[in-house]
Order: structure tokens, then C-alpha cells, then sequence
């Protein structure tokens, strides 16, 4: 399978990362080799073989559902670009 | 006081617990030695108030007569753990100012046990790449140079060596994507430090910088306050000059921890008693499938070598096979990139990072993820977008992880013939020169990955030694593959083959 330039453009939209034009020809490129080298794997029988979910056996763990953490708002939005009153700022996104 | 920082950790150790020295004067020797080394871009931060604040509690244990396990240890943390008040970037652009407020929970580890911090050492892009060269601050130059035969003996020495028509002084790639840390512990710029290995993000780099790497059991250490890149194959592992001084980092930063649900509830062995222990009567394979076709003399010399070395210690030396492992390499490549598209759309420019202003919420996240990421990581990124994107979920994330499935399976077979370890290369080839490969390729640079990888899609320990030295006088790598949890076969296995190898230590040009 590869992929054209509106699947490239299709795909860095879903990925939301922008992509100029002239750009896309280099992309397609690139991730076609990608898609090139992983075809191999369709040579492999895999008939009746489970998916890999875990690496190692083990259950899942669980705990009482109650808070254990929070009460830290300052920590929360130290990093963000733009916060008022505890609140992240984002562009308006309803009319 | 510089031939402080030439002693290995478990040295220092004991010659501070002695009071020869101080732990301020071991931390001293070493941001010395880090001044001195900025050209190598190995540390992406010094933290040196830092250092000396904990080298001065270490200092008043010391006096109480209270040391913990790593009392005054001066250590290097790869930039991709989150280390409180302290910036954590992975090395991305979209990261370059984020300071955490919280700790991750092996450096807690470290510190809780008396580490003293030195800095955050350089890696590539989210731990995306085999070289350091997706950093966005730059590629790390490794300590080691290539020693051409072209070279004329007399012009090896002084300051001739630099000589650029005797070829020795190309800029070399220490690895990666933990090529920083690899580097610092090289270029005795700390004494261990951590790493993070996903594809042979430990293993790797060691192998290329002639030190020694652990990449533990998935589960082994909690990945808790780590950047994640690909959850279900990250895990981090300790960089060290000795084999000793690997497994003394180990057991302090293994352990189970409740914020982490992968990490593993078993008690952590002293993985020091290990080193030194006898491997008398062990049954230790070697995988024919890693009997690449084009594989180079001197890397199939040094695999039989370290056979030998084994075999004379008392190790029973067996053919194995691992029929899936041709196949790794392609599933790790759809695994890690679906894995690393999900992880990786936190990064929004909402809640931290950088934001890049657009004409609304959409525009604002393409601008800034087109601006934040590097090209490496918006290529895995859009990789995994693809293969998770509805039609081809099946065709290739499912049948990568019933690929996995096979991986591990073979393993299973192999530790169930009473294999205690797998002896492997490393790597394919030594290190090589910065912008040498990859450029038009990407699969040219994946492609270092091809013997560590396999390790990670199967959950299982492995350890990189150095083993010998290439014609051009560059490190080479053994690796030991583990059974499950039994990280202590590996250290055991491991001294033998350093014993035997020796240590190795580049020139200092820098």
C-alpha cells in the first residue's frame, strides 16, 4: 500500500500538524519507504495468533475509586501559554 | 581534582564513605569536567547550584555516619525525565520551556537513595532516532574519533591528530536516542546516568561509546514522570563505565510504584551480589537469525569472541533460533509510531509547551505542532495517524501485534529449552559520522535497531558490554538478553565478558 499526496495531506490533518504545499511531495516520499519497509510483515503466517496486548502477564490493577490527588490548580496551569483564573485560554472556538 | 571524575561509581562510593574526598569535591571535579566538555553538547542543562545543594547534604549524612546507597553519587538524567523546578524538554521544541512540578519517579528513586544531580543530558527528539541528531538542541559528538590505518602513526599523536586529511577528526554520533548520557559517562562527565530505551535507545548508544547499558524488564522501572513515546515498549535503565556500577543504579531506580500500573510489584534484588557471581553451567544461546547477511567480519569475530569468553568461564554455549526476528524491525516501526501518535497529541499548545497563534483551536494546533515538532517525530507521528486510521487498523497495527505475539513466542521457546541468556552484537556496525546517515533514508538510520528491537517488542532485559575495539580503533558491543525479571543472569554474564574485554576509555581531544 503507499499513499498520494491527498492521503499526505488527508493523514496531517487527522495529526493535525500543519503542511504547506511544497511540502507534501517530500512527505509522500518518505512515508512510502516507511510503508515499503513494514510490508514485509503480510509474508507472516499469522492465523490464530492473539494480538499482543500486554507484554507481561498481568492483571490489571485497580483501587478504591476515590480522590488522591488534586487541590493544586497553580501546578496545573504553570506551564500554560495562556491561563486566567486558573482556566487555559484557548482561541474562540463558538461563535 | 580532576582524576575524580575518572573513578568508577562504586569506587567513588567507597572512597567517600572512607571521607578521601567529599561529595562537594567529587561534584566540583565533575561540573569541572562538564565546562570543560561543552563542545561534546552532551548536557542540554547544568544544573551546578543544584549539585552542590545535594552534594552538601550528602556531605552532612557523611558526617552523621547515615550515607544512603548513592550518598554523594554525581549522576547525568536524560532530558526526557520530568525533574522538579528543573526544565524537562525531550529535547523538542515544543517542550523548550516546560519546567515540571512534579518529579519522576526513578530520578525520586535517585535522589531518595543520596544521587546528586549534575544536569539533563541531550537526547534525540522525544527519544525518536538512533543518533542524537533529531535533538532540537543540536547533536551530541561522541568522546571517540575514528583512528584511521591511513593515518600515519607519528600524526596520531598531539596536536597533528586533528589533522582533517588523516580523517580522524570527523564528528561521530555517540548513538541514541539516549546519546547525552551515553556520551557524559564516556567522556567521564558523571559517573552513571539514566536513559530511556524503546527500540535500543540504551543498549545502543552504550554499545557505540564503549560503556555499559541496561535496558530492564518492561515493568521493572515504573515509567511514571518519563516522556512517553511509546508506552507500551519504553523503559528506563541505567548508563555506567562497569557493569558493577549499572547494576548499583539499577537497584535504586527498579522498584514497584502505584503510578505507574505497567510497573511490576516484585521485590528488587541487590543487583550488585550478582556481579562477580559464577556462571558456571549456564546455558547461553546464540540466535542464528542474527547472522545478518552482509554482517561485518570484525562484528561476527567479536559475537564469537564473547562465545569463547563464556564458554571458558563455564557457560555451556548452545545454537538457538529466533525465526520472527527479521520481522521485528518492521512491526516495532507501526507499533511505536501508533503508539507515539496517541501519546503525542497531548502536545496542543493548551496546557503547556509552545502555542502558535491561528485563526482558530484547529489552526492553533497545526501551527503548532508543524512549528514544535521536528521532522523525525512529525514522520512517526504521521505514521502511526495512518496506520490507526480507519480501513487500515487491521492491516497493519493488528497484524504488528500479532507480529509481537510471534516475537515473544519464539523467546518463550528458546528460555523453555533451559536457555538462561541470548548472546548478541549489539549493533551492525560502530558508530558513524554526524549527518552520515539518513538523510534521503530513513529506514538507512532504523536500521541500527535491527538487534536491540527485538528485545523491546518482547518485554525481556538486555544489557550492552563493550566488547572490543573496530579496525578504526572505534567500541563495540556485546548484548545479553535476559529471561523475564532475571536481570541478575545478565550482570553475572555481563562482568564475565568485561573481565575478559577489558574497559575502554577514548583520548581525551576535547
Amino acid at each position: 500500500m503507499s499513499v498520494d499526496a491527498s492521503t499526505v495531506r488527508r493523514i496531517a490533518h487527522l495529526a493535525r500538524i500543519a503542511v504547506a504545499d511544497d511540502e507534501v511531495e517530500h512527505l509522500k516520499g518518505e512515508l512510502n519507504a516507511i510503508l515499503a519497509f513494514v510490508e514485509q510483515l503480510a509474508a507472516v503466517s499469522v492465523e490464530g495468533v492473539e494480538p499482543m496486548t500486554s507484554v507481561t502477564p498481568m492483571q490489571l490493577k485497580k483501587r478504591e475509586d476515590k480522590v488522591t490527588d488534586g487541590g493544586i490548580p497553580d501546578d496545573i496551569v504553570k506551564n500554560a501559554p495562556a491561563t486566567e483564573d486558573h482556566f487555559f485560554l484557548v482561541p474562540k472556538v463558538v461563535e | 581534582m580532576t582524576e575524580l571524575t575518572s573513578l568508577t561509581l562504586a569506587e567513588a562510593r567507597d572512597r567517600l564513605r572512607r571521607k578521601e574526598f567529599s561529595a562537594a569535591d567529587l561534584a566540583d571535579a565533575h561540573l569541572a569536567a562538564m565546562e570543560k566538555a561543552r563542545a561534546l553538547n552532551a548536557y542540554v542543562l547544568e544544573t551546578p547550584e543544584m549539585a552542590r545543594a545535594m552534594a552538601k547534604e550528602a556531605d552532612t549524612r557523611f558526617m552523621a555516619g547515615e550515607p544512603r546507597p548513592l550518598e554523594g553519587l554525581a549522576v547525568g538524567i536524560k532530558d526526557l525525565f520530568a525533574t522538579r523546578g528543573v526544565r524537562t524538554t525531550a529535547c523538542s521544541h515544543i517542550l523548550d520551556n516546560f519546567v515540571p512540578t512534579y518529579e519522576s519517579t526513578v530520578t525520586a528513586n535517585l535522589w531518595r537513595d543520596g544521587a546528586v544531580m549534575l544536569g539533563k543530558t541531550n537526547n534525540d527528539e522525544f527519544a525518536m532516532g538512533s543518533s542524537n541528531e533529531t535533538s532540537f538542541f543540536g547533536p551530541v559528538t561522541s568522546p571517540w574519533r575514528r583512528r584511521t590505518r591511513a593515518c600515519p602513526s607519528s600524526e596520531i599523536e598531539g596536536a597533528s591528530r586533528v589533522n582533517p586529511t588523516c580523517g580522524a577528526n570527523t564528528p561521530l554520533v555517540p548513538g541514541g536516542s539516549s546519546g547525552g548520557s551515553a556520551a557524559a559517562v564516556a567522556a567521564s562527565l558523571c559517573l552513571g546516568a539514566t536513559g530511556t530505551d524503546t527500540g535500543g535507545s540504551i543498549r545502543q548508544p552504550a554499545a557505540f561509546t564503549g560503556i555499559v547499558g541496561m535496558k530492564p524488564t518492561y515493568g521493572r522501572c515504573s515509567r511514571w514522570g518519563v516522556v512517553a513515546y511509546a508506552s507500551s515498549l519504553d523503559q528506563a535503565g541505567p548508563f555506567a563505565r562497569t557493569v558493577r556500577d549499572a547494576a548499583i543504579l539499577l537497584t535504586s531506580m527498579a522498584g514497584h510504584d502505584p503510578k505507574d500500573t505497567t510497573s511490576v510489584d516484585l521485590p528488587v534484588p541487590n543487583y550488585e551480589e550478582a556481579v562477580g557471581r559464577s556462571i558456571k553451567g549456564m546455558k547461553v544461546g546464540i540466535p542464528r537469525e542474527y547472522r545478518v547477511e552482509g554482517m561485518a567480519a570484525e562484528i561476527e569475530k567479536l559475537w564469537a569472541q564473547g562465545a569463547d569468553w563464556l564458554k571458558a568461564a563455564g557457560a555451556e554455549i548452545v545454537e538457538v533460533s529466533l525465526p520472527h526476528t527479521t520481522y521485528a524491525l518492521p512491526a516495532y516501526y507501526i507499533v511505536a509510531a501508533a503508539e507515539a501518535s496517541s501519546n503525542l497529541a497531548r502536545y496542543d499548545g493548551v496546557r503547556y509547551g509552545l502555542r502558535v497563534p491561528g485563526r482558530d483551536v484547529i489552526d492553533m494546533y497545526q501551527n503548532t505542532r508543524a512549528e514544535g515538532f521536528g521532522p523525525e517525530v512529525r514522520r512517526r507521528i504521521m505514521i502511526g495517524t495512518y496506520v490507526l486510521s480507519a480501513g487500515y487498523y487491521d492491516a497493519y497495527y493488528l497484524r504488528a501485534q500479532k507480529v509481537r505475539t510471534l516475537i515473544k513466542r519464539d523467546f518463550e521457546q528458546c528460555f523453555a529449552t533451559g536457555v538462561n541468556a541470548i548472546l548478541t552484537p549489539a549493533t551492525p556496525t560502530a558508530a558513524f559520522g554526524v549527518g552520515e546517515k539518513g538523510g534521503s533514508d530513513p529506514i538507512e538510520m532504523y536500521l541500527n535497531d535491527v538487534f536491540t528491537v527485538t528485545v523491546n517488542m518482547a518485554g525481556l532485559p538486555g544489557i550492552s558490554v563493550p566488547g572490543g575495539l573496530s579496525a578504526e580503533s572505534l567500541p563495540l558491543g556485546l548484548q545479553l538478553i535476559g529471561r523475564p525479571f532475571d536481570e541478575e543472569t545478565l550482570f553475572s554474564l555481563g562482568e564475565v565478558v568485561e573481565q575478559a574485554a577489558g574497559r575502554f576509555a577514548p583520548e581525551r581531544w576535547w
